[in-house]
Order: C-alpha cells, then structure tokens, then sequence
C-alpha cells in the first residue's frame, strides 16, 4: 500500500535556478503566461510572480543585504503543500478535489466546474483557474508520474536536489536533519515550514531561512473550516484527533470498488490534457 | 536507437495503483474526511519511445530522454541514467521540448534578393543551387595562389597560399562534431581560411 | 598545461575540500554542475565565490569575495605571493613535478625589472589587421640551454657552429624572424619517416635545475620576486577587495591543499573575455600547481565552457588558427613551407608532441585521402595557408573594409555578439549572407529589423545584400556527438525528422559540398587542383540508408566520426584503436589524433556507450561517452602518485603504481606510459616522453613539468602580471605601463575605445548570462516557458549608484560608450556594491547579454556596446570588464 509521499523544499541548497518551473509546465504541459511576454517585476530574479492556474512551481527571491558583509540571497521554490486538511478539498462542492491513494490533493480538470471556491480556501493562495480550460488548477505532485512509479518532474529535474521527493515520513526525518546542521553551522533562523502542527502536516513542506513572510508563506494558516467555525480551539483538537486517527488507521482496500470509475475518468481527464496540450 | 524508458521507481509494487481508503469515523466531525483514493492516470509517455539525447544549450552535457510516438517527440526530461546529470536538469534544458515543437519555428527557407524589402518563401534545392553558385564564383574570383606581404618585422615575404581570403564562415557551438569535422574539411578544402566559431568568443 | 581543456570533470568536484569559483557564475550558467559543489559542501567542503555581483553562485557560498572586473590577477597574484612567503606551497610537487627548479636564460628580465614588460618586446610593423601594436621575441624567456622554440634551437645550433646560420644578412634570412628559419630547416633531414628531423632538432641534454629552488635564476625565485609586490594591501587596493576577505580566501585554499586535501577552481567566460584572458588561467594554472591541486582528484582547474560543443568545435577546429588537435593551422608567416619546414618549427622532439609528425601527416590523408602522397608532400601546397589574423574581429574588420563578401553564418548571431552596431555595418557590405538558424536571428533579419534600418539611418533598399535564411534542424532532430566541457564526448541520437525543409547542419554542409564536388569535377584550373582531390565519401553505403525519414541526402555521420577517429589507409575496415598506432608514412588516416580512439572498431563508437558506474562508487564512468585522449578523466593523473608512485594520501588516491603488476593502475586510464616505472630516468638523449623520468607527470611538456613559468607559448609574457582592462577606472597602481602591452585592437571607425580618465564614462561594466538564457537568446527568447522567467533586458546597479544618478527600480536607463547606447530597464540591488579602489569609489554596473531585436521577447543589445579588443593568445574580446556612462531616461 502507498504511504503519504510529498515534498520536502530546502532553501538552504536551492540555486534559483527555475528548471522546477519549467519541468512542471513541460511535463503538465502548461502554458506560459500571456505567451511568455511579461514584464520585468523589479522583484529580483522573480518575474513570474505567484503560483496560479498555470504556474504550479514558483520560485521566490529573498534579498537580504541589510548587512552587505552579512548579506544573503535565498531562493524558494513554492508548490501546493498538499495540507494533510486540505481547504480546497473542503469548499469543493463538485467533488473535483480529492485525496490520493499518496495523501496527495488532486483537482480532476473534467469534474471541475469552474466555480472558484477553492481558490480563497487555500491558505497559500496555490490555486487559480486556467485559463485554457477554465477550470481550477494546481500542482498535482505529477500524480500520474507517481502512479507509474516516476518520480515528480520537479524533483527529478532539481540540480541540487533542493527539491526532494519521497515518503513523507523519510522526508520529516531528513529535515530535522538537516535543520540541525545548518544550526550547528549558525544559521539560526533556519526552520521547518509544515510540520505535523500545522494543518495536521504539510505533506509539501520546506526549510526556510528567516520568517514565513518573506516567502510569502502565512505565519499561521487558516482552514476555511476553521474560520467559519470562527475559532482555532475546535480545529486544534480536531486536528489533535485527526493526527491520533490517521497514525491509527491503515489504509486498506477499498480500491476495487472504484476500478471502474476510475477508468471512466481517466478517458475524461485525458480529454482535457489534450485541450491543455493543444494550447502551449 | 530507442531505449527503454528508465525510470527511477519509488515504490515498491509497480504498475497502476487503484487502491484507497477512508478515514470515515471522521466524517462527523464535520472536517476534512482525509479520503483517499485512487484514480488511473494514463501516463502520457506511456507508448513512447525514450530515445537518449544530450542538452544542446551549456558544455555540462546533461543526458535527456526524447520520448517519441509515431514519430512525433511528446516530452523531453533529464536522463536519470546519465552519470552527468543523473536525471536534473537547468531551466533550459528542462525547456528543451519548447526548443523543438515550437510554433515560432521557421519551417522553409527565406530568400531577400539584394536591395529587397521582403523575405520571400524559396525552395531548398533552388536555394542550394544558389548558393553552391555564389560560392563558387566568390570564390573563382578571389583565389590566390600566392601572397605578398609583410610579416611582423616589417620585411615583404612571398609564400604559397593556395587560398580565398573572401569568404567567411562562422559557426555556432552547439553543432555536432561531425558538423564541425566536414565544415573545416569543406572550407579547407576549397581555400577558405577565414572559419569561425563561437568558441572564439 | 599543454592541452586546451579542464583537467578534471565536474563530478570530481565532489571529492574537493575547497572549490574557489572565480570567473564564472557557475550557479547560474553550469547549474546542473554545479550540483557537486553543492555536494562537497555538504561535505563539509568551503565553497568560495570571488564575483564582481553577489550572484546566485554566491548565494551558495562559505565565502564571497567582491572583487572589481579584470582584477583577478592581482588577486590571484596575491595568493600566490601568500603562499610562496608563508611557504605554504606543496614542496615535494613542486619540486618534482613543476618547473620550479629550472633555471632561466640570463637574458631574461621581468615587468619588476622592466617597470611592467618583459624582456624581448619590439614594435609589430606587420599587417594592421592583426591589431597588435607590440610583440615579444621569446628568446630571451628560454630554459638555460634547453631551448623551447625553434628560434631557440636554431639559435643554439648556429652558436655551437653545427648549421651554416643565417650569416649573409639578406632580408629574407632575418635570424630569429618567424618567416624564415633559413639553412637551419633547409639541413633537416627529410621524411618520412621523420625520425631523423626529430633527432636533429633535439637540443642535448635537459634543462638545468636546482632543487633547493634556492637559484636566483631558478623559476621559483623569479616567480617570487614576480609576485612580491602583490600583498594584501595591494590586492585592496586593485580589487577592492577587503585584504581580511582576501586573508579569508588564502587561509581556506591554502589549509585545503596538500598531501590529504585538495583545492579546486572553477572558472568560465569571465577569466576569458579580457585583454589578458589567458593570463588570468596562467595565473589560477600557477597557483594550483604551486599547491599540488593538478591531476589529483578534487583538485584541478574546472574550465565551464558555455555552448554544448565548444570543446568539440575547439578540438575539431572551426578555428582559423588552428587544425585538428591542437596543431597550428600552416601559416606564410611561419617557415611552414613544407610538412618538413612545419615540423622543424612546431614539433617538439622532447615530451608526447615529439609525434607530431604522425599526427599532421595522418591529417593531411584524411584531407586528400590516396592524392596525398609522399611525391607530393601529402598534398601540403593544396592546403591553404594563413596569412595573418582571420579571427572572427579581424574577420569582421575585414568585411567592413570590403574585403569579405561571402559570409556563412550557422548557429552564430554576429548581429549582437559584439560591438553589434559595427558589425551590422559590415555585414551591410556583404554580396551574400547564408544564415542557418534554428529561429530567425538578428543577424539573419539585420537588413529589415536592426536598430539603424528601424530608426531610419538607412534602408533595405541600400542594403545589396542577398541573404539567405535556411531553418535547422534541433538537436533530437538529428544525430551527432557533442564534446562537452570535460572533454566527454557523448552522442545524440536522432528521435525524430525535423519540421518543414528544416535541415541537419551535416546535411546543408554535405548538400553544398556535393554540388561543389559536381561543379568542380571537370575543371582543369591548377587552382581547383585541391578542392578536387579533397577526399568526400560520407554517403551512406549501399543498403544503410535509414529508413525511418522523409528526408533524402543526409551523410553517415558514424562516416564522419570514423573519419575523425582514423582508420588504417590500405585497410579502411579496420579502426584505428588509439593514436600510438599513428604512422607518420601515410598508412594511417586520421584527421584528429586526440579524437583517435573514439570509435575504435566498426561496431563499437564509444560516444554511444551509455554504462555509468553506480551512484556513490569510486569511479571516473570508463563505460560512459568517451574523454579525450585515451578516455583518460583527469589530466595529468601520474601527478596524483608521488614520485615513488604511491598514492599522497589514502584519501586522494587515484592512479598509483602497482609493483605486483609493473603498471600504473587506479580509478582512471593512466595519462602516462602505463608501464614506466617511477623509478625511470631520464634519457638526456631521449625523443618524446623518452626524455622524461618516470615522475614527469605532464607528458606533453617539452620537460614533463608543469609549466610555472612559460618559457614558449604564450604571446604576453612568460608570467601572469596585472595590468588594466582595456578601459579602466584606474591607472595600473603596479607599473607605469598600464595595459597589456599586447593587446589586440582595431583601430576603426566604430570601434574607439574611452581613454583613461574619460570623466563621461565613470563607471565599470560587466556583462554576463542568466540561468533562464542562453548567449543572444536565438535559442531561448523564442521559447515562452523561458521568456516569462526573464522577459526584460535590464541593468544592474547598486541602490547607492541609482539613487546618485535619479534612477528607479524598472525605470528607464541610458547606457552609453563610444560604440553605441541602449536603453534598458534598471534592476536596483543591494547585491552590487560601490567599491574603494586605489582611494576611489568605483561603481560597477552588470548586464546579461541576451537581448536583441527578434523573438517572442526583444530588448536592446548589451553587445552593442563593447568594442573589439581582446586577449594576445585567443583573440577573445574584451567584455568582462569595460567602461560606460548611465543616465535615467524615462519617458
């Protein structure tokens, strides 16, 4: 049986290079945006500015130069965390959002209807609508890769292995880690971005360097849940449970069931990968 | 010239993986259920076939898989076999696909006769012919069998040459070797000394 | 070192403990590389960044260092120093493996003793289009009594009386001009085979040399006396460097070298593109030997070369000056005229090049096949010779005089490459211009697009050229090997036909060389004597044409490879397996002995071989692509042996001698004679490596030394020495002689350059690429998933310098030289830095050099502003480090 897999994102050894970026649209066969013609943000090296319908990998520039002897450039590729509470897959009202069999959050393009309420439930602002398809849009973690035992296209194409993939458990482990060695070598404002605490985990977390803002990242994140229910106490001991439930439970079969529903989709989804290619 | 696709597999079992579960005790709570399920996916490269290439922009030499259906290239990424690049790749050659099916690609040759304000459509075999022609009687015209001149100090030698001074070729850093062997071996061939390449500079 | 390429490969970096990246932003342009720097220090590597820009490469960096733009001598020169004073240099390497001990020609004095030139200069009174003004006789830079050059030998010869000499005085017997070598050549014997020439033009015995290094002739004292004055405190005050930064980087290089660690550099473009490029990889060559970091693993110089094949269409020369394997293309300035005059001026009868004469006469088969015979000197008359400089600056001079008028340009984009503006005005002069591309270029699209036709200066109608626009096929469209900056030779194969009349680059030449063929074929001129016997036969044989295309004509390019790699005259089944099986008699055909090797059988082409060794062993990957020469991964690699031949340390081991077997045996293919013994002398009689001990590691040195100290083969001067850029904030705070004296640069309208002092262009200029681009942006500004990452062409400068000058973030700026001025938007950044230099504040400003007037993004040229100025050696302009002035203009 799968376990979670995801991301763990290390500021720390990421180069800024942007080929994460462009593997995923080569892969996922995503558009540019307006066709590649932008302008120049100021923004240091980031011009493509945000994750969005089209942009499922997006690179963050930190200049920190305050202190020019002490000055540090960091580089942050940004990408669904895959929230273990996932808001998006909460407001769906069509059932387009769903969890894999990897703990991954998935949109299936061919039951989105378009309607938009993922888009503010996601306390990371990751999702957008496509405007090729009109449908809402994000990272999938390359489910279709991982299912036929390929590693995400972002991950693999990574130079300095900034981007890893894999079990999240692994990942959790190596991150402490690695947290420990860059504190030992006095980097002491290095942290871990998406621990269990946090939306019962994000299975796309990160090592950041400095405070969450300066990637943009919310220092708390907020389930739509959670704020209708106006309060974090119930969404802290839900949370609690949720943890408690899941290392409990093993995830066993109910598969079969969805054989055929599953190939139905499919043919659909395909359809609508062949609109999204046709644009590029 | 195909190989098989390589694939650096994480899990254990391979093939599609259609199972799921629920967590459902938790459905009451009015939270995420945390469902998990499995959809089939088909992989687009699944019929291909990975045909191993390397990165035509920097000299690092990343090896990349081209994968190919019916004669139509559908995706190119990293070769996770190359001891080069072990499957990375830089923004560029992660773009490499865009570099070949890209509608901005110019698909016949383009002839501007001189003093002309329009590229016109040629046909490549007129085009060849031409140019054959051109060289030929720049050449024919130009051709010395022997120079006078003066060397460093100052003094006027005379020596064979056997060459045309009036043709330049300059060539990029991204053409195969095999390019670059028959292109010197052409231009020597015929006199030509003034040959270029992006090496230089 | 001997041979043009990096020493090492990148993955070695991983086994470094110190990597100083200098002159490269290997981050950015070599990310995938640089993925083993990132390694090392995971290992606890430190990882030094000596950069102008805080770049990406920086980000990854223990340590940064700025430095301001052409200062990296006077940095390295300061280490240098550091090392010899604190006596922190690798003793025993030094001592045995280096040329430290020999000792120099009396006459030789240095830019200490000469206030900044050396011994040997005199005015160049050649052709102008060779852009010198100074040139340097060499004789005086010469071993004691073991010349180096043929000048220096036939100098000895006619000394010692054994030749008649040059003793009638006529102007065509001018001693010691390059032109004539006179009765010294004419008494060589003949050949082949050239045994006997070689013998003859060996000097006796070897070089002189004091181990203690204590001589005041030696090298090692004259490199001291060389380097004194480049303390800490100078290099401040050239590079703007912080001498405690500088201390920082001496300290971490000099406590990672040694018998148990190694240092390596990393450099690129930006140690090339200066008025004393080659210098700048002298010096850094230098250094490392100084601390034992050549052929020994994690040590080496990492040259990050920046096109797919540069090192390829180096080696496999479309290069004017050169011919296969690192030969001299024949020259009328040289006595070459003959393979005999060639060969008593080039070889070099002591060290591996005492071969050349197999290497050159195998060439000339493969250029003329069975017309080349010994009668008629292998066809030496129908190879042309060089008249001078046909660089491409020289080359684009010339087409501005008028003096070119055809003009293959593939894959090349002269329109923005450099000094833009004066080369569109040259190409304005051409009768015809083929452009091969893989998009349309703006050197295909001058006539209608460039900025002079757009602003009304002047109309295609005026424009009498005809130009041609023939579109590529891109690399999975074809087949061919690559070489890449490791010397790595890989193969691509062909995935798909290409679109349209898109074409191979191998197609178009074979195409036009067959009609050539056809149109020549009955001729009777002497002049096409040559074309005619040029040997052609790359067609697919009967039955082996592929099946699987459209498109009808394209050669075999495993013909071609075959070719390159050689095969026996009278058999030509058979592959030549390696180059010690080269003839020097015509029965070998071989167009480059370093290639030789690569496709050994029929059914065996190396660049296909596709078996690395697994992930984390210990291994160089012998059954991947194949390195030149021999497959060998690191150069020089005996140096990673003592002398005794047993490994420094256990933890460098690498190539060692193995008593058991009587061979050298390691991780790698032994650069060296695999069975001679390290106990070896040397035979002071000996030809080729003969000559050389059995712990003279650089075999394709005339000594087998690493060479400290360039007694031949470099036009500058036989040590490194600062001098300023071209252009320059500063006057060279060294010596009163300011620039290089053997600059070139063409004095042409369009191509002035700001004189020192020029208060209307205060502020330095670099120029650079980003990860996101690739050189004029042919192959990336067409492709939107790369123009929406970098979609502007901008100029980077410090808060300080914008807020000085009224400058906003995004906002508009002029950037202005003698050669032309662009406008370009302002990236503002703290990571570029107003620096102290010589008790000035000098800002420098940065542009990548990406942009131009066609694709789906455009923007103004940083080429044209740079002007065609360069490096002696190469011929490499200078675009590293230049002046400008920059105003705001918005709108």
């Amino acid at each position: 049986m799968a376990e979670p897999m995801g991301f763990f994102t290390d500021v720390s050894v990421c180069i800024g290079c942007k080929a994460c970026e462009v593997a995923c649209k080569q892969w996922n066969q995503l558009p540019a945006n307006n066709g590649g013609v932008v302008e120049l943000t100021g923004n240091s090296y980031d011009n493509t500015g945000t994750l969005d319908g089209t942009t499922w990998r997006h690179v963050r520039f930190v200049e920190d130069f305050d202190d020019r002897s002490q000055g540090r450039w960091l580089m942050f590729s940004d990408v669904c965390k895959h929230c273990v509470h996932a808001g998006c897959l909460e407001v769906c009202p069509t059932g387009a959002i769903f969890r894999t069999e990897f703990d991954t959050v998935v949109i299936q393009a061919d039951i989105c209807n378009g309607c938009r309420a993922c888009i503010p439930a996601c306390p990371f602002d990751v999702i957008d609508i496509n405007p090729v398809n009109n449908t809402a849009m994000k990272c999938t973690l390359c489910y279709d890769r991982m299912q036929a035992g390929m590693i995400p296209a972002c991950a693999q194409a990574c130079p300095t292995e900034s981007i890893k993939f894999g079990p999240v458990a692994e990942l959790r482990e190596e991150s402490e880690v690695r947290l420990a060695e860059l504190q030992r070598q006095g980097v002491s404002d290095a942290s871990i971005y998406g621990r269990e605490d946090m939306l019962g985990g994000l299975n796309a977390f990160f090592l950041i360097i400095g405070p969450p803002e300066w990637y943009g990242l919310p220092k708390e994140p907020q389930l739509p849940s959670s704020r209708s229910l106006n309060g974090e106490g119930i969404l802290g001991a839900i949370s609690a449970v949720v943890a408690v439930v899941l290392g409990a439970i093993s995830f066993r079969n109910l598969g079969p069931l969805r054989r055929k529903e599953a190939a139905e989709r499919n043919q659909a989804h395909e359809d609508s990968q062949s609109q999204v290619e046709g644009s590029v | 010239m195909a190989m098989k696709t390589t694939r650096r597999s994480f899990l254990k079992q391979s093939g599609l993986l259609t199972a799921g579960t629920a967590a459902g005790s938790l459905a009451a709570l009015g939270v995420d259920l945390n469902t998990r399920r499995a959809m089939a996916t088909e992989l687009r490269i699944r019929n291909t076939q990975a045909v191993p290439s390397i990165c035509p922009y920097c000299a690092v030499g990343c090896g990349t898989l081209i994968h190919v259906e019916e004669g139509r290239i559908v995706n190119i990424e990293g070769n996770p076999e190359s001891p080069v690049n072990r499957g990375t790749l830089c923004p560029k050659g992660a773009a490499k696909f865009q570099l070949h099916v890209n509608p901005n690609r110019i698909t016949h040759v383009l002839h501007r006769e001189p003093g002309g304000t329009e590229w016109e459509v040629w046909d490549l075999e007129q085009t060849m012919e031409r140019i054959a022609e051109l060289v030929k009687e720049t050449r024919d015209r130009t051709f010395q069998e022997e120079w006078t001149g003066p060397d460093s100090e100052g003094n006027e030698i005379t020596k064979t040459v056997n060459y045309t001074p009036a043709i330049f070729s300059l060539g990029g850093a991204t053409m195969a070797n095999e390019w670059n062997h028959i292109h010197q071996k052409l231009m020597r061939g015929l006199g030509i000394v003034a040959i270029e390449n992006q090496a230089r500079i | 070192m001997g041979r043009g390429a990096a020493t090492t490969y990148a993955e070695d970096l991983s086994r470094s403990d110190c990597i100083v990246i200098q002159g490269s932003n290997m981050a950015e342009n070599h990310p995938v590389a640089f993925r083993w720097v990132i390694e090392a220090r995971r290992r606890g590597a430190t990882v030094i960044s000596i950069d102008p820009r805080f770049t990406r490469t920086s980000a990854m960096a223990n340590i940064y260092a700025p430095i301001r733009p052409g200062a990296d001598i006077a940095f390295l020169g300061g280490l240098i120093s550091y090392v010899i004073e604190n006596d922190l240099y690798f003793r025993d390497y030094v001592v045995n493996y280096t040329n430290a001990a020999t000792i120099i020609n009396e006459d030789f004095e240095d830019t200490e003793d000469l206030d900044g030139i050396f011994s040997g200069i005199f005015e160049f009174e050649g052709d102008p289009i060779n852009g010198f003004e100074y040139e340097y006789e060499t004789d005086t830079w010469q071993y004691e009594g073991f010349p180096t050059t043929r000048a220096g030998r036939q100098a000895d010869t006619e000394e010692a009386g054994e030749a008649g000499g040059n003793d009638n005085g006529d102007e065509d017997d001018e001693n010691g001009s390059d032109a004539e070598a006179g009765e010294y050549q004419e008494d060589a014997p003949d050949g082949p085979p050239y045994d006997d020439l070689i013998e003859y033009i060996r000097p006796d015995g070897m070089p002189t040399e004091d181990e203690t290094l204590e001589h005041e002739r030696s090298v090692f004292q004259i490199i001291r006396r060389h380097f004194s004055r480049y303390t800490p405190e100078m290099v401040e005050r050239i590079t703007g460097c912080p001498r405690d930064k500088f201390l920082e980087v001496a300290e971490a290089l000099t406590s990672n070298s040694g018998p148990d660690r190694t240092s390596a550099f990393c450099y690129a473009v930006a140690w090339t593109q200066h008025t004393k490029g080659v210098q700048m990889i002298g010096c850094a060559a230098l250094l490392q030997m100084l601390l034992g970091n050549i052929g020994r693993p994690g040590g080496g110089i990492v040259a990050l070369r920046g096109h797919a094949t540069i090192q390829g269409s180096t080696d496999v020369p479309t290069l004017y000056h050169s011919i296969h394997g690192y030969m001299d293309h024949p020259s009328a300035l040289k006595p070459h005229e003959s393979i005999k005059n060639y060969l008593v001026n080039d070889a070099q009868p002591t060290g591996y090049w005492a071969n050349m004469p197999k290497f050159l006469v195998s060439y000339m088969k493969s250029m003329y096949g069975d017309n080349a015979t010994e009668d008629n000197d292998f066809g030496w008359d129908w190879h042309p010779k060089i008249t001078g400089d046909f660089s491409h600056m020289a080359s684009m001079v010339r087409m501005a005089r008028g003096e070119i008028e055809g003009f293959f340009c593939m894959g090349q984009n002269p329109a923005t490459s450099l000094n833009g503006r004066f080369e569109r005005a040259a190409m304005r002069n051409l009768k015809w211009l083929v452009v091969k591309d893989l998009f349309e270029t703006e050197s295909a699209a001058f006539w209608y697009a460039a900025p002079e036709v757009q602003n009304g200066e002047i109309s295609p109608e005026e424009i009498d050229t005809e130009v041609f626009f023939i579109p590529s096929a891109a690399v999975g469209e074809m087949d061919g090997s690559f070489t890449n900056t490791q010397r790595w030779v890989q193969w691509h194969e062909k995935s798909a036909d290409p679109p349209g009349d898109c074409r191979s680059d191998e197609w178009f030449t074979h195409q036009l060389a067959l009609r050539l063929k056809r149109m020549y074929e009955d001729s009777d001129d002497p002049h096409d004597e040559g074309f005619k016997a040029l040997l052609w036969d790359f067609d697919y044989d009967e039955g082996e044409y592929p099946e699987d295309t459209r498109i009808q004509g394209i050669p075999d390019t495993e013909k071609i490879l075959k070719e390159i790699n050689g095969y026996w005259t009278d058999d030509p089944a058979t592959h030549l397996t390696g180059f010690d099986e080269l003839q020097d008699d015509g029965s070998t055909t071989c167009a480059s002995w370093i290639y030789c090797g690569v496709f050994p059988h029929p059914d065996e082409n190396k660049t296909r071989n596709r078996e690395a060794d697994p992930v984390g062993t210990r291994g160089s990957h012998q059954g991947w692509g194949f390195s030149w020469p021999a497959n060998r991964r690191i150069l020089y690699n005996r140096a990673s042996a003592d002398p005794d031949g047993n490994p420094w340390s256990e933890e460098k081991r690498w190539i060692w001698w193995d008593e058991d077997d009587e061979r050298w045996v390691g991780y790698d293919v032994p650069d060296f004679d695999d069975e001679k013994h390290p106990d070896t002398p040397a035979d002071p009689e000996g030809i080729g490596t003969d000559a050389h001990s059995g712990s003279d590691p650089f075999i394709m040195m005339a000594d087998g030394k690493g060479w400290l100290y360039t007694p031949s083969g470099m036009v500058d001067g036989p040590l490194p020495t600062h001098y300023e850029a071209a252009e320059a904030p500063i006057r060279n705070p060294l010596y009163s002689q300011d620039k290089n004296p053997i600059t070139k640069y063409w004095r042409t309208e369009g191509n002035e350059l700001i004189q020192h002092g020029d208060e209307n262009y205060p502020y330095v200029v670099t120029t650079y690429r980003l990860t996101e681009h690739h050189l004029s942006g042919v192959m990336t500004r067409w492709l939107p998933w790369l123009t929406e990452l970098q979609p502007e062409m901008f100029i980077e400068l410090s808060e300080e310098l914008a807020q000085m000058k009224g400058i906003q973030n995004t906002g508009w700026v002029r950037v202005t030289t003698p050669r032309g001025s662009i406008r370009v938007k302002a990236l503002v950044t703290r990571r570029l830095q107003p620096m102290v230099v010589d008790n000035q504040i000098v800002h420098t400003v940065g542009m990548p050099f990406h942009w131009g007037y066609m694709g789906v993004v455009t923007g103004e040229a940083a080429n044209d502003l740079t002007a065609m100025v360069g490096d002696p050696n190469v011929a490499i302009h200078e675009a590293k480090a230049f002046m400008c002035n920059i105003e705001a203009d918005d709108d």
